[in-house]
């Protein structure tokens, strides 16, 4: 077989090869990465610093953060916006686990005649744009009188992830060889024992990625808590833009609410990452 | 321990016409090792999940004991199994695999310890309880599979080809281990190996299976000296049998240019058969070279040490025919030599359906 100049780069066989991979792998990172910087940077300005021509130094301070979890009457409160999403984003997530878990198995394990179409069933929920269905959903929120409430995004989160939840651990279930969990049946465990005492330990990885993308979906969910609950049981995301003010730019307070608001998301990610390359390494099926 | 019986088990697969094991009918006695055997896709390892109840059985029943299995839930039906890959949870130590199906049943946790370090004494494992499956070497995991199995005292055991990921060496030595803890624990065990010479060193009995159909179950002995069928003569047996057309001549059978009379009984039954194709077969330990017999060419020479194996070319009805001869491993011979090749019998006939018409032990080469 003779080797391309394309092969031998990702084979790590050319060096200049190599250095212009890498170069190119930091110039992308860096232009995906700049925004936030920027935004993280931003918010230790003043405003007036902020909203000036960008400056390298600058004098930090903290005054903006203070700014932005400000308490005011009548509107939606930094630590209010953040337990309801605390709220709303865990619950949602452990409802899609404990949903999940057991359609995954089943439909790995133990398949049903058509279950390539119950995948597909589940899948083809997610191909409506949610705009179409606002209304209805709208509707029967109001007359369920759980409009403006944590229960509606509970419910509707959970629903818009479950799918998803389903598929990937579909396929990680799958991966798990079918003798070890007839090796349990053999050993006397029921159903609820497969799951918990030898799937879940195997994929825990696989379900910990799972979890974490249900996290920042849910998290970072925007369109429905806007259109279903905009009041006092928000969540993050309409915080958020309660800081873009009709009376000027508050570009530094902007950005200060942001960061905010995108950290969990980067502490839950930095704790399930730990958790996926230990399981990813573990790699000790056979 | 118990009797293990299938009678008329039939599993079909979903989507397919053929049985995977047609009509089954097998008694396992008490404390019995009892090995299936068979080529690839022979039906043997579905056989044994029925057994284990991994596999649904579409017709007939499945007995343990006195209890009909058919269709008791794998976890109720007090069977361990030992799978090829072993199957060991990647995630729990050598102990806690050991210890796993005691967990289930609730066994209390000092009394499930003695019994773990009681398997390991007898595994020689107490070693490695610490240990995770990954750090194990492939004989070392081969008997944490069987420690698994051995803890729960169960009715029967299930083993289902547990040497094959072994090299060869190893299985050879793990062979007699495992027949030697069978006979001490005196569990009726059942054994599924594609390799007749496993199965013919541990079974009490041997059943063979071809395409889902029992051909024979009897003692390795019997099935040496009476394969039943065609498939038997030449699946039993290493090297294996020779198998040729073969016509009757009076009283006398065909081999070459050798007339190997039949004593009156077996004369009488093949004339009965009123067979005109019969196939004759002989193993090469059942015939010797030397200056009687049949005119023949040595082709090929396999010499193993304690003895040789030759194949020679002969006239054979007018064909060319490749025939193995078993020589003792000092006698001198090499190819292209000529020799002649006589009958010490004994001479296996079977009948144009493959089964087995007569054995003609009592053989006069002319």
């Amino acid at each position: 077989m003779t080797l391309t100049a394309r092969d031998r780069v990702l084979r790590g066989q050319s060096r200049w090869g190599t250095a212009a991979l890498g170069t190119v792998t930091w110039l992308v990172a860096a232009l995906f990465f700049f925004p936030v910087f920027w935004m993280v940077l931003n918010s230790f300005k003043t405003e007036a610093v902020a909203n000036a021509s960008p400056v390298l130094f600058f004098e930090p301070t903290l005054e903006r953060w203070e700014a932005v979890t400000e308490v005011t009457r009548g509107l939606l409160g930094f630590s209010e916006a953040f337990t309801n999403s605390f709220v709303i984003v865990i619950v949602s997530t452990l409802l899609v686990l404990v949903l999940a878990i057991p359609a995954a198995y089943a439909l790995s394990i133990n398949p049903i005649k058509n279950w390539r179409d119950v995948l597909f069933f589940f899948i083809s929920t997610k191909f409506l744009p949610i705009v179409a269905a606002i209304l209805p959903l709208w509707i029967i929120a109001r007359d369920l009188g759980i409009l403006n409430s944590q229960l509606v995004l509970i419910i509707l989160y959970t629903a818009m992830n479950l799918p998803l939840a389903v598929w990937m651990l579909n396929s990680f279930f799958g991966e798990v060889p079918r003798e070890l969990i007839e090796a349990a049946q053999m050993d006397g465990t029921g159903l609820f024992g497969q799951i918990k005492d030898v799937m879940l330990p195997i994929v825990a990885p696989g379900v910990a990625a799972t979890a974490l993308l249900c996290f920042i979906f849910a998290w970072n969910e925007f369109f429905l808590a806007v259109q279903l609950n905009p009041v006092d049981s928000s969540t993050v995301p309409v915080w958020v833009t309660s800081n873009v003010s009709t009376r000027g730019n508050f570009l530094a307070k902007l950005s200060a609410a942001s960061t905010l608001a995108v950290l969990p998301v980067v502490i839950a990610g930095w704790i399930a990452q730990k958790r996926m390359i230990r399981g990813l390494s573990m790699g000790a099926i056979k | 321990m118990a009797e293990v019986s299938y009678r008329d088990a039939t599993r079909i697969y979903p989507g397919t016409d053929a049985p995977a094991v047609d009509r089954l009918n097998l008694d396992i006695h008490d404390g019995e090792f009892l090995v299936l055997v068979g080529p690839s896709g022979s039906g043997k390892s579905t056989a044994l999940r029925m057994l284990a109840g991994l596999e649904a059985c579409d017709q007939g029943s499945i007995h343990i004991g006195d209890r009909d299995v058919t269709l008791v839930q794998p976890k109720d039906r007090d069977v361990a199994m030992v799978f090829q890959s072993y199957a060991l949870y990647p995630h729990m130590t050598v102990a806690q695999n050991i210890g796993f199906p005691l967990r289930q049943q609730k066994v209390p946790k000092e009394e499930r310890a003695r019994q773990v370090r009681e398997a390991a004494r007898i595994l020689d494992l107490e070693d490695y309880l610490d240990r995770k499956p990954k750090q194990l070497s492939g004989g070392q995991r081969q008997r944490v599979a069987m420690g698994r199995a051995i803890v729960r005292h169960p009715q029967v055991f299930l083993m289902d080809e547990p040497l094959s990921n072994l090299d060869a060496k190893l299985r050879v030595q793990t062979r007699a281990e495992l027949a030697d803890l069978q006979a001490r624990l005196g569990v009726t065990t059942v054994y599924v190996t594609h390799d007749q010479v496993e199965a013919m060193t541990m079974g009490h009995r041997v059943a063979i299976l071809d395409y889902g159909v029992m051909q024979q179950v009897a003692s390795p002995g019997e099935l040496y000296r009476h394969p039943a069928n065609l498939f038997v003569a030449g699946f039993i047996g290493s090297p294996a049998m020779n198998l040729l057309p073969t016509v009757i001549e009076g009283d006398s059978v065909v081999f070459g240019t050798v007339r190997a009379v039949m004593d009156p009984a077996v004369a009488a039954a093949v004339h009965q058969a009123k067979d005109a194709d019969i196939t004759l077969g002989v193993r090469p330990q059942g015939l010797a070279l030397g200056s009687a017999g049949v005119p023949a060419e040595v082709v090929v020479v396999e010499e193993l040490g304690s003895e040789t194996f030759v194949f020679v070319e002969l006239e054979h009805l007018g064909q060319t025919r490749r025939i193995r001869v078993r020589v003792d491993a000092d006698y001198q011979v090499k190819r292209g030599d000529r020799t002649q090749v006589s009958v010490l019998g004994p001479l296996h006939l079977f009948g144009r359906d493959g089964q087995r018409l007569a054995t003609a032990s009592e053989v006069e080469g002319r």
